[in-house]
């Protein structure tokens, strides 16, 4: 063909073109609703859900003294909009177990004789364990507390302790960084990667599994059969489990061999909660094949998912830092379990018991969406 | 066993409102081939779908196999074999891996055995590793009648089983149907062709969701009581437009060289083809017996609106 060929054009045709194409997008309401939908999500995630300037960050505190500048301190935290004071230990193992099983990212200690070694000039120690398995919402807040700090102890250094207000503070701030004492994101960033890429593949893959059937006809012979709606569910996702299992297998070979990832916790704990992930997310797929009507949809309805499932579940920023009704999104997806589960297994040295409270949400999500999925199928063609 | 495979009774169901089958009434016999004719979108798939569950219906009752066709869907699916009108086999998988997956979801015993003789008994043997998606029409429909028998049904549900098929394979098609039947198989065909009709013991016709008639098939031109005309000659255009618009006419079709004009009213026939003659002296006018292909193109063409 040459070149004046190619440039041929009818007007009027490309009208008849453009008004099909019209037509066509019109008669496929759920692709136009997601097009319409999809700006003003991103627009609401990003714009109010997701603060990359964490506040109300959890902490504990555990005060081993009780006096006049330690209480001016306690307040000045709790007034703080940096960190969210959610308990005060009375021993050293209450506030260990909290920021191990992530339901604070901060312990905050102040040990005993504080206020008179501080008297003496003897600079006693304001000791700060920070979790740094998630690197980025631990070094913000860090500073935060140091100018917490100084801001509730100078209105105390007053007249007969005036002397303290010169020079360096009269205390010292120690920060342990745990679980990544280093600080390095890789550590963050790589075991949550499995669950980003399980959510995309597992999700995407399933979606697809009935509505394949339904585009192409062959679900009319499948349904002729005397073949169960469970049967076709466990028949067609479990194939998938098995590719679940090598990309879990792969990521956690390249996290030790190219990122050098300590795995501290319990293999089995993870075992399971990988297993139990991988099941909500492919029964998530499957409830969508059960609605979307074409593989487009289904694809949609899959990135539609799959936004939540990065922005909202602490993966690109810190969950806690983020509003109520987002969090509540967040904890309905799967994925956000199972980040806080990865994260306490592989960097946290946790066990079964240390992650019970994000497996059983796993497990009832699985439940749900199983039920959902098998209540939506449609065993007749009506 | 029970004489009657199929017995139901006052189905409907409509979509969007519109009532696509209007209390349906069907009985067939053991080991019959009932043929099931109507115009397109006159509801034969949707009443071959409530037959063996694909759709519920909204009123009726029946029995097919003497098991409940509201109920036990389940158990009925399992001694039924059902071709769909479009294809509906996996294109992906081969020719064998089909009939196998066919033959593990009713539980078969001997799968590879079953297997093999079908293919066999398909001429496919060679080609068993071949992509479904690849053969061509016509033996896309003998893999699909092929993979509706593996589990040796009582009743055979085909839907337009020959559409779009060359002649030779719907011959050895009818064939095929004409040995399951001897050995007891009861077969309810969907049918556009009149060949496939004539070879049915029985016909029940559909139009407009409603059954219009349900005959041996032997019985149905004298139901019907269609009386023919034939004209021939020149100019046989014009002959044909003006039988087309004369009351009485209620079909013109054309053979070759001639035109075969049709109605259930002899007197007023007559009349319009005398008119026609005086109006065209050139044509010749002889009464003729209508027979099947006249009643058959009548059926089909959806004339039947006033019947009954």
């Amino acid at each position: 063909m040459n070149l004046p060929n190619l440039l041929d054009l009818s007007w009027a045709r490309v009208f008849a073109v453009f008004l099909k194409e019209l037509v066509q997008m019109r008669r496929d309401r759920p692709t136009f609703a997601i097009m319409i939908m999809m700006p003003v999500m991103q627009l609401v995630l990003f714009g109010y859900a997701i603060n990359t300037d964490p506040r109300y960050l959890p902490a504990v505190v555990e005060m081993r003294e009780d006096g006049p500048m330690t209480r001016a301190f306690l307040a000045s935290l709790r007034a703080s909009t940096f960190v969210d004071i959610v308990a005060v230990a009375r021993t050293a193992d209450e506030g260990e177990a909290m920021l191990r099983s992530g339901e604070a990212n901060f312990l905050i200690s102040i040990p005993e004789g504080f206020e008179r070694r501080l008297v003496r000039g003897e600079r006693p120690q304001i000791l700060i364990a920070a979790d740094a398995s998630d690197p980025v919402a631990a070094g913000g807040a860090l500073g935060a507390i140091e100018r917490v700090a100084q801001s509730a102890f100078a209105p105390e250094f007053e007249g007969s302790l005036s002397y303290l207000a010169q020079g360096p503070p009269p205390y010292e701030i120690v920060v342990h960084r745990r679980y990544n004492p280093a600080g390095v994101t890789a550590f963050n960033i790589v075991p949550a990667l499995l669950g980003v890429i399980l959510t995309m593949t597992m999700v995407m893959i399933t979606s697809i599994a009935l509505t394949r059937e339904t585009e192409r006809g062959t679900m009319e012979n499948l349904l002729a059969t005397p073949v169960r709606p469970l049967e076709v569910m466990i028949g067609k996702t479990t194939p998938y489990v098995f590719v679940g299992a090598i990309q879990v297998a792969i990521v956690l070979i390249v996290a030790t061999l190219l990122f050098r990832i300590p795995f501290t916790g319990s293999f089995l704990a993870f075992l399971i909660a990988v297993t139990l992930f991988i099941l909500a997310n492919l029964m998530l797929g499957y409830l969508i094949s059960t609605v979307a009507r074409t593989q487009m949809q289904a694809m949609q309805m899959t990135f539609f998912i799959f936004l939540p499932s990065i922005l909202l579940s602490g993966f690109m920023f810190p969950f806690a830092a983020m509003p109520a009704w987002a969090q509540a999104i967040g904890e309905a997806l799967p994925i956000t379990h199972f980040l806080r589960i990865v994260r306490e297994v592989v960097l946290k040295e946790a066990g079964l018991a240390d992650i019970a409270g994000d497996l059983w949400p796993l497990a009832l999500i699985l439940v749900v969406l199983a039920t959902l999925a098998l209540l939506r199928f449609r065993r007749t063609l009506d | 066993m029970s004489e009657t495979v199929i017995d139901v009774r006052g189905l409907t169901k409509s979509f969007g409102g519109r009532k696509v089958v209007d209390n349906f009434d069907l009985k067939v016999p053991r080991g019959a081939i009932y043929g099931f004719l109507g115009p397109n979108g006159s509801g034969k798939t949707t009443t071959i779908r409530m037959v063996c569950g694909l759709l519920k219906p909204e009123s009726g009752a029946g029995e097919v196999l003497g098991l409940d066709v509201l109920k036990e869907s389940l158990k009925i699916k399992e001694r039924v074999g059902y071709m769909t009108q479009k294809f509906s086999l996996y294109e992906d998988l081969s020719i064998r891996e089909n009939l196998e997956f066919i033959a593990r979801l009713y539980g078969l015993d001997r799968r590879v055995e079953r297997v093999d003789r079908a293919l066999e008994d398909l001429g496919l043997s060679e080609r068993q590793a071949q992509l479904a998606g690849k053969l061509s029409g016509g033996w896309k429909q003998r893999l699909a009648l092929a993979a509706c028998m593996i589990h040796e049904p009582e009743l055979l549900l085909l839907d337009e089983p020959t559409a779009g098929v060359d002649p030779k394979a719907r011959r050895d098609f009818w064939d095929a149907i004409r040995r399951y039947s001897a050995q007891g198989v009861t077969t309810l065909v969907s049918t556009h062709y009149m060949d496939e009709a004539v070879q049915c013991d029985s016909i029940a016709y559909i139009a407009y969701g409603k059954k219009l008639i349900d005959s041996p098939t032997a019985e149905i031109p004298k139901q019907i009581g269609l009386h023919g005309w034939r004209v021939a000659g020149r100019p046989l255009q014009q002959a044909q437009e003006m039988l087309e618009q004369s009351p009485g006419v209620d079909l013109v079709a054309r053979f070759g060289a001639e035109i075969h004009a049709c109605g259930k009213d002899a007197a007023a026939l007559e009349r319009a083809v005398r008119a026609v003659k005086q109006a065209q002296p050139h044509v010749a006018i002889e009464p003729i017996e209508a027979g099947f292909e006249e009643i058959f193109i009548y059926l089909m063409s959806g004339a039947m609106d006033n019947f009954q």
